[in-house]
């Protein structure tokens, strides 16, 4: 205890001494505070968050693992063990041979179908959704104002009321069954929430901004593509994400607006796992899931990156 | 309608949002060549005013010539305008070379003609080693500069500034000031200049238009508006430390208030024939003689020092006048401190005469 090192510690934590610190004393407080690692915040917090973790994570740890085993393996009955002998074979057989009540192609044919789905209907989603909420924010029209409460609403009506009406809508467009019917009908269904974030990050650029373009004789479409488009990577990325995982994760409108051999692979996947016909494959199941849900992953582990390097870009003024 | 000489007029400008009236029948004549600044206080409506001449904002009523020509139904970049904002509004992802010819491609330029439009501008506000900058790697007086570029490249009639200076600190914004100035003697364009800085105004301006909830309450040379300042707003408003207001009643040419009485034999009406009336006397601060110029002053009299607050240059000197807090502006060296009596003397031809009711110049 005579160390003096420690005497100083002890020093820098008596508050009366910190108070009253008298001249001339170069004992008290210095520096950077010291903060303990394990003080019951710390604890607390770190406590929550392993065992978040650990609920989150556990299910994701059986899928995997049932995924790699055999089934003889799995009739054994230990879900949490890892296999004895790792074999990829339910991920091939997932991907190429598994059988649906119609047909044996695995989720292969249901991936591709939903690449189709899922390329245009990003694409012309984010196109339209951005140029509205650009139109919204900085061209106020006749109008604007009431479209844009009414847009609003759209995204609180649930889907199941407009699934009978948009079937007679794509019909008598000719479109009823094809991808490009359910392009267009994700492309609807992201409008309200994909406006509303174009729209309220336009609005918070600043005026004087799209001001001096106008005086600089720029028109609706220079502006939007030569001085609000570069400056909006972050919010083209969010919406990118929304748009991604939201229409691959779609089931209700792949099945009900495309025919069997358009589905994508929510539905390839549905009819994979309940198909009746013989035994129960679990890991096959269990890997045609994780494969499915790949897609999504995938997208939020690159554009993470780009999203921060994006807000990043953004955040020095200019 | 063509009037060579006025370069910008405005007739009958109005302009609401709803129920707001922002601007009401606002008339003003600007000459070829003027350097006018708007002045007033915050959300009068010179923002309002300058977005309506640059056509960005479209008026409810009245009309807007520029050069004679009527712009009113005009888009921006047809009017022969050049506006540079306050908050510089360089396009962030484009060089300085880019922000500066944006307008000039727009408008389809040669680019033989633009590059040496760009050069031209560069020189005459020594941007030229930023040129291949981005704007976020530029001091707020070099983006202040590079925005005011914008507008010179295009070769435009009117300049419109709105508060250019109003983000850039004490000492960058007196420099700037004198550029502006500078620029406006040099290029002889007609300048429209929105601030809140009464230094800038009295400084930069040709003429100074003082607004007031969406009117101009007073039109004139710096002088006129320091000097014969037509209503008590406009007095209050201008000088600083402002004016002292005495509250008393006009009396076949004397001012009578509570205690003392002055002969305003000297003062110049704004009528021949004053009917006796309540009345307020102003008299600036600084037109308050103190020392051994109170000799020369035709009114004297003898006040008690309440506070002294030293500004380095000169000495601000509170004391009682009336009843009311009276302010007199010293010479820094003068040495005074509080409960000092001090001997005042006051020139009613430099002091300001209002009507009580209507607040309006004597
Ligand atoms: N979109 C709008 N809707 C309603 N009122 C508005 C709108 N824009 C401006 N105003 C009002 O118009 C008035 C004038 O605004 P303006 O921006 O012209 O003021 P200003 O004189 O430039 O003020 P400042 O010196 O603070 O810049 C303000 O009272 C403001 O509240
Ligand atoms: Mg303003």
């Amino acid at each position: 205890m005579a160390d003096p090192a420690s005497l100083n510690t002890l020093a820098a934590l008596d508050p009366v001494h910190e108070r009253t610190g008298s001249v001339g004393d170069m004992t008290g407080p210095r520096g950077r505070r010291p903060r303990r690692a394990f003080s019951r915040a710390n604890i607390f917090l770190y406590g929550t968050l392993i065992l978040v973790s650990v609920y989150y994570l556990l299910p994701l740890w059986v899928m995997v693992m049932t995924s790699l085993k055999g089934m003889p393996e799995i009739r054994m009955g230990n879900i949490f063990a890892p296999p004895m002998e790792v074999t990829f074979q339910p991920w091939v057989k997932a991907w190429a041979e598994a059988c649906t009540g119609l047909n044996c192609e695995g989720l292969s044919r249901g991936f591709w179908n939903s690449v189709r789905i899922l390329v245009p209907s990003v694409i012309v989603s984010i196109a339209v959704a951005s140029v509205s909420g650009y139109a919204l924010a900085r061209w106020r029209f006749k109008g604007s104002e009431t479209f844009f409460a009414i847009l609003l609403i759209g995204a609180f009506i649930p889907y199941q009321v407009m699934l009978y009406p948009i079937v007679i809508l794509l019909r008598e467009l000719g479109l009823y069954g094809s991808l490009w019917g359910l392009v267009l009908v994700h492309t609807i269904f992201g409008m309200p929430i994909n406006v509303l974030l174009f729209r309220n990050y336009f609005a918070a650029m600043p005026e004087e901004l799209f001001k001096a373009a106008r005086v600089d004789g720029a028109g609706f479409w220079r502006i939007f593509l030569q001085i609000m488009l570069p400056m909006s990577l972050p919010i083209f990325v969010v919406s990118m994400i929304i748009q991604v995982t939201g229409i691959w994760n779609d089931f209700l409108f792949g099945v009900v607006y495309t025919r069997p051999e358009n589905y994508p692979m929510t539905v390839q996947l549905n009819n994979i796992v309940n198909s009746v016909q013989g035994v129960k494959e679990y890991n096959v199941n269990m890997a045609a899931t994780l494969l499915t849900g790949l897609v999504p992953l995938i997208v939020y582990f690159a554009s993470g990156k780009l999203f921060v390097r994006g807000i990043a870009a953004g955040a020095v003024k200019g | 309608m063509l009037v060579p000489n006025h370069s910008v007029r405005i007739r009958d400008l109005t302009l609401t949002y709803g129920a707001i009236t922002v601007l009401r029948d606002l008339n003003l004549d600007i000459h070829d060549g003027e350097f006018l600044v708007l002045l007033g206080s915050s959300g009068c409506g010179k923002s309002t005013l300058l977005n309506c001449i640059a056509g960005l904002l479209e008026p409810t009523d009245g009309q807007i010539f520029i050069k004679g020509r009527n712009v009113t139904w005009l888009e921006p970049s047809e009017r022969g305008i050049g506006m540079v904002f306050q908050s510089y509004a360089l396009y962030p992802q484009m060089t300085v070379r880019g922000n500066l010819s944006f307008g000039l491609k727009n408008a389809r330029m040669a680019q033989a003609e633009i590059e040496a439009r760009v050069a031209k501008a560069a020189r005459i506000l020594q941007i030229e080693p930023l040129l291949d900058r981005k704007p976020a790697a530029l001091s707020g007086g070099q983006r202040q500069r590079v925005a005011i570029g914008r507008a010179l490249v295009r070769d435009v009639d009117v300049f419109l500034f709105d508060e250019p200076l109003s983000n850039l600190d004490a000492k960058l914004r007196a420099d700037l000031r004198v550029e502006i100035k500078r620029l406006h003697q040099d290029l002889d364009n007609t300048m429209i200049y929105v601030t809140h800085d009464q230094v800038e105004a009295m400084t930069l301006a040709d003429r100074i238009a003082i607004m007031r909830s969406g009117k101009v309450m007073q039109l004139g040379t710096p002088d006129e508006i320091y000097n014969r300042p037509q209503s008590k707003y406009v007095a209050d408003f201008i000088g600083s430390p402002s004016m002292n207001f005495l509250d008393g009643h006009y009396e076949r040419g004397t001012f009578r208030a509570e205690g003392f009485q002055i002969d305003m034999a000297g003062y110049q009406l704004g009528a021949p024939q004053v009917a006796d009336r309540p009345a307020i006397l102003g008299i600036r601060p600084e037109h308050v003689a103190t020392g051994a110029l109170v000799n020369a002053a035709p009114i004297k009299g003898e006040v008690t020092v309440d506070l002294v607050e030293p500004m380095g240059a000169d000495t601000l000197v509170w004391a009682q006048v009336a009843g009311k807090p009276f302010r007199i502006r010293m010479d820094g060296q003068a040495r005074v401190v509080r409960g000092d009596r001090l001997t005042i003397g006051i020139d009613p031809s430099k002091a300001s005469m209002f009507d009580a009711k209507t607040e309006e110049r004597l």
